[in-house]
């Protein structure tokens, strides 16, 4: 029977920093496609792996962006097809808008940037490579994983095995794609 | 150099692991600790819940009849309580919200159970515009669909304003909650063994396996809502409060109201956060994790919103004493001295004279003491949210629109029955889900011990 090809090898570390110092020698040491489970937001980490993605936080601002045009045209345009006149009053006054136009460009910017961020990460994904891995329940406990994915052109089982090891990791895993 | 737990800025018993306070928090959940209390506690919350079915079922058969209210107090409980619940609800984000972004970490202890407090004391609130319609069935004309009547919502008047900012709190207040509980579902999911608890969980937290390119988008967003959601707090209960404003009622027909509304509704959701805290602290043992700090934290709150709120009460007087308008000015004196002055004097005695305790350390720090300012606040609050409605609509301009407005059985019915509403809800929720932010919490207690070990 066939081998099946690896999704990539996980690294155990017991802390942040030690995480983090693997972290910054995995990159030097040249491997690129890299990822981390944490039990928590470590910061350090999106200096170490160069991640800049700003994408939901422009869903968020075009989501507001819609809320406002929808809420400004809604009411405007209910004044238009059905003009009320009450007491002489303006049919399109801003200061009676605003309350709803605020509302509602909240409320399409936090789903715009609720719903962005789960498409974004690709969620929801019940099933994914890593959760095969017979320690990883700890990554939402109190242990730190690094994980060399099989892409990385200069991934090798039992070398990048190895130089885990020698990172002072408290095991190393093969987690099956 | 060595501090005390007093002189260093440490909220958490620092000598507890982060895998500790998972495994403590997971199995609330997990392995329901207090089985018997909160069953004692789920069925008399049923029991008001189904008064409220009771109450809800003779209101629509037999119409908003069977309530006191009529003109001129056509607006009495079922706004009042509206207020009052919808106050309460804010703290929550407010607690959550405002303390993230201004980096206050004791919040991570807090701010689970405070937005589910948010959550149900927002359904609470929701509820009595639609059952103040007299026929709450034609609800859906709030929105603006092609009807075949061929009119829209008027959106110049503060009553269509309400419908959008409650819907949008309520969903604002949902979307908040579910992103910031996503990662801990996936923690009590991979502490589940049964079967059954491994599909709910796993289901729900939607496959989260805490990559560090998913924390960053994780927090862009969790930050991005938080942000929205603080402008919003102060946006709905101001709009609220130009409800009354917006109309020309003497005692409301001032600009003192929107941010007398939104620190009372501060006051009010902050005493019920206190109770919570007190009370979930106690029933599972949660004195690592929810400090008598906290409770001094949340009681010197308490006192500063407290304070604020007076101010509010002070100058509603000065500026009808300002005005010299005789209308105003004989609702002040109605407030005083009328048919109503116990609400006016309760408010004062159970908000303000109460609240003084909160000076004292040893006040603050204990938990009952604590407990039972909070409730003396709920209270009072309750009572000035009264005061404010019905002193001001039972004697208005013209001696014809005079008239004296009591609360009948179903009115008290309807309102002990959304306590039920709310109750059920929360309980179930604290049954079901972690009721302390788990990885907020780790957050916290691992950036603690790092300073610690660095000092």
């Amino acid at each position: 029977m066939p081998e099946r090809a690896p999704y990539g090898m996980l690294a155990e570390f017991e802390n942040p920093e030690t995480l983090v110092e693997a972290a910054k020698r995995a990159r030097a040491h040249g491997y690129r496609d890299l990822d981390a489970f944490t039990p928590f937001p470590v910061h350090e980490l999106e200096g170490v792996f160069a991640l800049h993605d700003r994408r939901v936080l422009w869903l968020g601002l075009i989501g507001g962006a819609t809320g406002f045009v929808v809420a400004l045209g809604m009411q405007a345009f209910t004044n238009f097809d059905y003009p009320i006149d009450v007491g002489g009053r303006p049919l399109y006054p801003l200061s009676a808008f605003a309350v709803v136009i605020f509302e509602l460009t909240v409320l399409f910017s936090a789903l715009f940037t609720a719903i962005g961020m789960l498409i974004v990460n690709g969620l929801p994904r019940l099933s994914y490579p890593v959760f095969a891995g017979s320690r990883f329940h700890l990554a939402s406990k109190d242990r730190f994983f690094l994980c060399v994915k099989a892409e990385d052109p200069r991934f090798h089982a039992s070398e990048t095995r190895r130089f885990l090891e020698t990172l002072g990791a408290h095991s190393v895993e093969l987690v099956p794609a | 150099m060595s501090l005390t737990a007093e002189e260093s800025e440490h909220i958490l018993p620092p000598q507890q692991s982060i895998g500790d306070v998972t495994d403590q928090l997971a199995r609330i959940p997990l392995q329901f600790p207090t089985r018997r209390r909160w069953l004692i506690a789920l069925a008399l919350s049923s029991l008001l819940l189904l008064l409220f079915f009771v109450a809800v079922t003779v209101l629509f058969t037999r119409g908003v009849g069977v309530w006191g209210l009529n003109i001129p107090v056509n607006w009495a409980f079922a706004i009042h309580n509206y207020v009052w619940w919808l106050g309460i609800g804010h703290a929550g984000t407010l607690i959550s919200a405002l303390l993230l972004l201004m980096g206050r970490e004791w919040r991570n202890s807090l701010n689970r159970f405070a937005e589910t407090m948010t959550l149900f004391a927002v359904v609470c609130a929701g509820m009595y515009p639609i059952l103040h319609l007299g026929r709450p069935w034609y609800v859906y004309w709030m929105f603006p669909y092609p009807a075949t009547m061929q009119v829209w919502p008027q959106f110049r008047s503060p009553l269509e304003w309400d419908i959008w900012a409650v819907l949008t709190y309520l969903t604002v207040s949902i979307v908040f909650w579910y992103v910031g509980l996503v990662p801990d579902l996936a923690a009590a999911r991979d502490r589940a063994r049964r079967r059954g608890w491994q599909v709910f969980f796993g289901v729900l937290s939607l496959g989260w396996r805490g990559s560090a390119i998913h924390w960053i988008r994780w927090q862009q967003s969790y930050r991005l809502i938080a942000a929205l959601a603080v402008p919003l707090v102060v946006s709905v209960h101001s709009e609220v409060s130009l409800l009354f404003a917006v109309s020309q009622i003497p005692g409301w027909h001032s600009t003192i109201f929107p941010p007398y509304f939104v620190l009372g509704a501060a006051f009010s959701g902050f005493a019920v956060v206190s109770m919570i805290a007190v009370a979930i602290r106690a029933l599972f043992n949660l004195e690592n994790l929810v400090t008598d700090d906290h409770l001094d934290i949340l009681g010197k709150v308490l006192l500063a919103t407290g304070l604020m709120t007076a101010y509010g009460y002070v100058f509603e007087v000065f500026d009808a004493l300002y005005s010299g308008n005789v209308y105003d000015l004989q609702t002040v004196n109605d407030r005083f001295f009328g048919a109503y002055a116990w609400s006016y004097w309760g408010a004062v005695g159970f908000n303000f004279l109460v609240l003084q305790a909160l000076w004292w350390r040893g006040v603050r720090r204990s938990p009952w003491a604590l407990f039972l300012v909070s409730l003396s606040v709920a209270i009072g609050m309750w009572l000035e949210r009264y005061m404010i409605l019905v002193t001001s609509l039972y004697r208005h301009y013209l001696v014809s629109s005079w008239g004296v407005y009591t609360a009948t059985f179903w009115d008290w019915a309807t309102y002990f029955g959304t306590i039920g509403l709310f109750m059920v809800p929360f309980l179930l929720v604290i049954r079901l889900f972690p009721v302390i932010s788990i990885f907020e919490t780790k957050e916290i207690l691992e950036e603690e011990q790092k300073e610690l070990s660095r000092a």
